[in-house]
This record gives structure tokens, C-alpha cells and sequence, in this order.
């Protein structure tokens, strides 16, 4: 299968009052299209910023980070703005919707950047909403949800664009057992049934094991200890 | 704009809060529409002035008067038009707290002074009565005097008891012109005078000279004021507008006080919602986090905040100005009758008072903008708050 995202040496640090503060280090990575890979690692190891870079709203210090074809280190900000509203979907651990939006939308917002009309719009939503099973919630505002029903939300409004990539930090980090197993059974299904590319950030080993493909991230350093790779 | 929704929805997030800011810009803006109308008001005596009136006063002071021989010798000066004369009467109509003009005047001061509209019939009346006067529009509105009344003053320059009989009301011609004046005849004065005080008669307050050319106004003065060197009244001659002018210079610092106020009430303002757009601004650090990962741009983040400041600014501005009117109308009717001749609110007071709103909306905004888009995605993720 072709990689769909290759990071080739990347380093990344933060400065704090010209002291650098080195996180990741001379880094190497591949995604195969379709593969779910999890990503774990203690606190402090670097995986939110990892993620960030590649799902391109962090830059890297060095190396190069490419995806689907795209060096998207070399794109600008606008474009690099452009790129991620068609290629890639965000969900995170306190799932950010916009609380004065309803599902609806908190879902319809990537839209607003495409050229669709109002009723295409409408559909592409409710087709969305549909897949994560909140058909009947569209007009629920975000506290009148659950943080279960929160973070489907999220997850549609996550795939409403139909991008390629979708990028998870600690999706589950925030919810109850049964919940986040729901949470990981869509995910699954996003992966298998619509073949699109998940990358999660986890700390629960349970959530890791329903990924196709396991990496470990320690001081910068990234090992294998999944099942490919 | 599709963020058109999300701009109302903001801005009724805290609905306490917005609505104290709406009802503080509103405040200002009567404020602000209150000052600058006095202090137009003020300023539109002087403007009323006409350019080619000058007028002539004793050298000392205006409240001594000059000799009524003066007259002939003013007209022998080359440019002179036409000359009026006039008395201040002083005098108290029913009440103390009734103030307006009550003045002695040459029926040539009609004609000096065509801004006075007053129908022929009536004036050929006037003319043909000893203790006829003709009144302000206005006056004869708020005391509601009519053709025909019988008017009382009780003097006090010039002692007594003076009835005049109502034979003209004179109306404004332009929106600037005094409609309050109370105008009756010199020759009845004086005449009186000349029974119970003979020193006194024979005297005018000041003439209102109309000359040909307004460009000679400083020429002419030089040479009416050059006829009465070292008599025993010498003259002062200055145009309408400085004179005018210098009449209100007392005020000058209680409205330049006005002026200054007016504004820094905008200065207030602008830190009322500043303060509000900052603090709304500093809750939605993730959500504009989240609105830049999705993709959307500086111009949707800049609308999103600026349309909101402007939404607050213009809802406080709209509220102070439709309550401003009724307002000016109560503080008109608190003030001393007839204090301020002519007590409206000018466009150019609404054309300022809609430029410091949407000026206010604007500037409120800018430091929430410049903090919006200069936070990194992932500093805006990591904010708490
Ligand atoms: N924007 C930033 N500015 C400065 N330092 C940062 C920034 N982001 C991360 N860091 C630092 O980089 C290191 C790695 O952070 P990161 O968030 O990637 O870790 P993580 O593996 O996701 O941890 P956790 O499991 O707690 O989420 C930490 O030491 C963190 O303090
Ligand atoms: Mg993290």
C-alpha cells in the first residue's frame, strides 16, 4: 500500500526566552493509506506535537513532512490553511465545538469555506450526522449533549469535508468507558467501511488496541511495538 | 456573510454583559449629543452673524450708550448701506426667569436686519402706533402672546411700568436666526426719556451698520471710529461676528470645557468596549483556535470580531441617539425660558456622534484582532482560560 504520510527526519522545538526546548528529534515515520495508527507515549512525549505537525497546524524546525504528495512544511500559511480544510479532519480530547452553534452548525462550519449552496450543504451535514448516529440531535446545542454526543459531533464535523486524513488526540481522554467505546467502534467503522487514514493520540491501552497499527513515542524517540511496522 | 449568524450569536453570549455595554455607549452618545448641542447652539449666535453688519459701540463699553447724533456723521462714511439703532431695554416680563431680548430699535432696524420676517400689514400697524412692538415667533409660541395682547414690562435700566401693545410677530428666516427678540419703538423711549430724564434721552445703545461690501468691513470700521476720536463718546466698530463673539467670550472656557468633555466621553466609551471585545475575545482564544484549524482566514476571524464590536457599538449608538431627541426636548424645557434661543440637534451633531460610533466599534477591535491572529494554533489549543 503507498504511504500517505511520510515525516523524514523531523525535529521540532519550542523556545522559552531563548532557551530551546528540543521535543522531537531527528524523527522518521510512515502512514500506509488506510491504516489506523495509535499513537502512545508518557506525558510530555511529544505525540500532540507530532500530531500538530503533521496534520499541518505546527510547523517543524527541521525535516520535511508530506502528505498524500504534499510537503506541506514548504506551504505558506494561507495555503497551508487551504490544504487543511480539504484534507484533513480534527478530533480532539475536549472535543471544541462552538458552544452558541448547534450540531447542525458546528458541523455545517467547514462548509462554510466550500463552494457548496445552502441545500447541498444541508445534505452533506445530515449525511454526516447520520453516520455517527445524531440524526435525531441536529439541533441540540453542544451543552444539551452528552460528552459522548459532544465528541460525535466533533467526529462529524471531523469527516464532513470527505478528507483524506483524519488526525485524534486522546479522543477518548474525556469520557466514560462505554462512551469511548462507541467513540473507538465509529472510528473503526470510518476506517474500514469509508478507508479513511486515522491517526490517534492515546494514553489507554484499550483504545490502542482497536488501531490496525501501534508506535511508541519516548524522549523523541519513536519504536515499534504494534503489529505492522 | 455566512458567520452573520455566529456574529448576533456572539454577542448575546453574555447578555448582562452586552446589554451594560450597549446601555453604557448608549448613555454616552445622549451625552455626547447633549454637549455638542449646546455647545453648536452657542456657537450658532456667531454664526448667525452677518457679514456685512457692523457694529458700532461705545469705546469703553457696550453698555454705555452714544450720542443719536452719531447717526448722520455714520452715513457720510463711503460704503455705509444703511444704519439701525438700538437700545437694550433690560425690563422683566411677569417672571424674572422669562429671558428674552426686550430692545428699543429705529424701524430701520428691520431693515438692517432682513432675517426678521414680518408680514407688510403688520409693520405698516407698528409703525402706526407710539407703544406697538413686534415679537420673536418663538416668544410669542412659548408665552402664547398674540396680535392684538397687551404686553407688560417693569423696568429697570429705564424705571417704570411700560405697556406695549402686540402689532407684529416677526418670523425666523433661517434656521439660526433669534425668533425671541421683543423689538419696539426707539421714539417711544425716548420720547419718555425726555419727559422724566432729559440726560438720558437723545442717546442710542449701538448702531448696525450695513455696509456695501463685507470686504471693506475693517476699512469702514477704521473710519466711522476715526470721526469720534477724542470726543467724549468715542466708538468702537467691529464686525457682527466679533462682536457677537465677544458678547459670548465669558462662556468661551465653560464650552471650550463642553467641547473637551464631549469627546473624552467618547474616550470612555471606547474603553467600555474595548474592554468588552477583550474580554470576549480572551473566552474564544481555543474557538478562534479551532475556527484556524478548520481553515478559515485573518478576514473571516477580523469580520467575526469587528462585526461584533460594530454590531454592540451601533445598537448602543442607535438606542442614545432615538432616545436623544425626546431628551434635548426635556432639558430644553428644564432650562430658563427663551435661555437658549434656538435649541436643536444639528446634523453635524448625528454625523459625529454616528462617526464616533462606528470609530468606537472599530478601535475596540483592533487589539482583540491583532491577538486573534497572532496566536499560534497551538498556543490558542493550549490557553486556558
Ligand atoms: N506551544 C508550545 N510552546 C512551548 N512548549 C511546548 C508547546 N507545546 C508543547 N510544548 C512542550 O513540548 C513537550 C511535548 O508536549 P506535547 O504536548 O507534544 O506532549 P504530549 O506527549 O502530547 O503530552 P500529553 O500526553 O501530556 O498530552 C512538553 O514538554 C511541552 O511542555
Ligand atoms: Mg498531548
Amino acid at each position: 500500500m503507498a504511504d500517505i504520510i511520510q515525516v523524514n527526519n523531523l525535529s521540532k522545538s519550542y523556545w522559552r526566552n531563548s532557551l530551546e526546548i528540543p521535543v522531537l528529534s531527528e524523527l522518521s515515520l510512515n502512514v500506509n493509506e488506510g491504516e489506523f495508527l495509535a499513537l502512545m507515549g508518557p506525558s510530555g512525549s511529544g505525540k500532540t506535537t507530532l500530531l500538530n505537525i503533521i496534520a499541518g497546524i505546527d510547523r517543524p524546525t527541521n525535516g520535511s513532512v508530506s502528505v498524500s504528495g504534499t510537503d506541506i512544511s514548504k506551504l505558506n500559511e494561507s495555503a497551508l490553511a487551504k490544504w487543511r480544510s480539504s484534507n484533513v479532519g480534527f478530533v480532539f480530547q475536549f472535543y471544541n465545538l462552538i458552544p452558541v452553534l448547534t450540531a447542525f452548525e458546528n458541523v455545517e462550519l467547514p462548509l462554510l469555506l466550500t463552494k457548496l449552496n445552502k441545500s447541498e450543504r444541508k445534505k452533506h451535514v445530515e449525511t454526516a450526522l447520520n453516520i455517527v448516529g445524531l440524526g435525531d440531535r441536529i439541533y441540540h446545542y453542544p451543552k444539551q449533549l452528552s460528552g459522548g454526543q459532544e465528541q460525535r459531533v466533533a467526529i462529524a464535523r471531523a469527516i464532513v469535508t470527505d478528507p483524506l486524513l483524519l488526525v485524534a488526540d486522546e479522543p477518548t481522554g474525556d469520557l466514560d468507558k462505554n462512551s469511548a467505546d462507541e467513540i473507538l467502534t465509529l472510528m473503526e467503522r470510518l476506517n474500514k467501511e469509508f478507508n479513511k487514514t486515522i491517526v490517534m493520540v492515546t494514553h489507554d491501552p484499550h483504545a490502542a488496541s482497536r488501531a490496525s497499527s501501534l508506535l511508541h513515542l519516548d524522549k523523541g524517540v519513536l519504536s515499534t511495538n504494534g503489529q505492522s511496522h | 456573510m455566512k458567520l452573520l449568524k455566529l456574529i448576533f450569536k456572539n454577542s448575546l453570549r453574555h447578555k448582562l454583559r452586552s446589554s451594560l455595554t450597549i446601555i453604557g455607549i448608549a448613555i454616552a452618545i445622549i451625552a455626547f449629543g447633549l454637549l455638542r448641542t449646546v455647545v453648536t447652539v452657542w456657537n450658532s449666535g456667531v454664526d448667525a452673524a452677518s457679514a456685512n453688519r457692523l457694529i458700532t459701540r461705545q469705546a469703553v463699553s457696550f453698555i454705555f450708550p452714544l450720542p443719536a447724533s452719531y447717526r448722520a456723521k455714520i452715513a457720510s462714511v463711503p460704503g455705509v448701506k444703511e444704519i439701525g439703532a438700538a437700545n437694550w431695554f433690560g425690563g422683566v416680563y411677569k417672571d424674572k426667569s422669562n429671558f428674552f431680548a426686550h430692545m428699543a430699535v429705529d424701524d430701520n432696524y428691520f431693515v438692517v436686519y432682513p432675517e426678521f420676517i414680518v408680514p407688510k400689514d403688520e409693520m405698516e400697524e407698528y409703525k402706526k402706533n407710539r407703544n406697538a412692538c413686534i415679537i420673536g415667533s418663538q416668544t410669542a409660541k412659548q408665552y402664547n402672546i398674540k396680535l392684538g395682547d397687551q404686553v407688560v414690562l417693569e423696568g429697570d435700566i429705564y424705571p417704570g411700568r411700560w405697556e406695549f401693545n402686540v402689532k407684529g410677530i416677526y418670523t425666523p428666516r433661517d434656521q439660526n436666526t433669534d425668533a425671541t427678540q421683543m423689538l419696539f419703538h426707539y421714539e417711544y423711549l425716548n420720547e419718555t426719556m425726555l419727559q422724566q430724564s432729559p440726560g438720558r434721552a437723545n442717546s442710542v445703545g449701538w448702531y448696525i451698520v450695513q455696509i456695501e461690501d463685507p470686504n471693506n468691513s475693517a476699512s469702514v470700521s477704521k473710519q466711522i471710529d476715526a470721526l469720534f476720536m477724542n470726543s467724549t463718546a468715542e466708538t468702537k466698530t467691529e464686525t457682527e461676528k466679533a462682536f457677537t463673539q465677544g458678547f459670548i467670550s465669558a462662556s468661551g472656557a465653560i464650552i471650550t470645557s463642553m467641547n473637551f468633555m464631549s469627546f473624552a466621553i467618547i474616550g470612555i466609551i471606547m474603553l467600555v468596549l474595548a474592554n468588552t471585545m477583550i474580554m470576549a475575545a480572551r473566552e474564544r482564544t481555543r474557538e478562534y483556535a479551532v475556527f484556524k484549524t478548520l481553515g478559515f482566514s485573518a478576514k473571516h476571524l477580523t469580520g467575526l470580531i469587528l462585526g461584533e464590536s460594530l454590531l454592540i457599538s451601533f445598537l448602543g449608538g442607535g438606542v442614545g441617539l432615538f432616545l436623544l431627541y425626546p431628551l434635548i426636548e426635556g432639558f430644553e424645557r428644564a432650562m430658563p425660558k427663551g435661555f437658549f434661543p434656538y435649541f436643536y440637534v444639528e446634523p453635524i451633531t448625528i454625523i459625529l456622534a454616528v462617526t464616533a460610533t462606528l470609530l468606537v466599534g472599530v478601535l475596540s477591535s483592533v487589539f482583540p484582532i491583532h491577538r486573534a491572529l497572532n496566536t499560534k494554533i497551538v498556543d490558542g489549543f493550549r490557553h486556558v482560560g
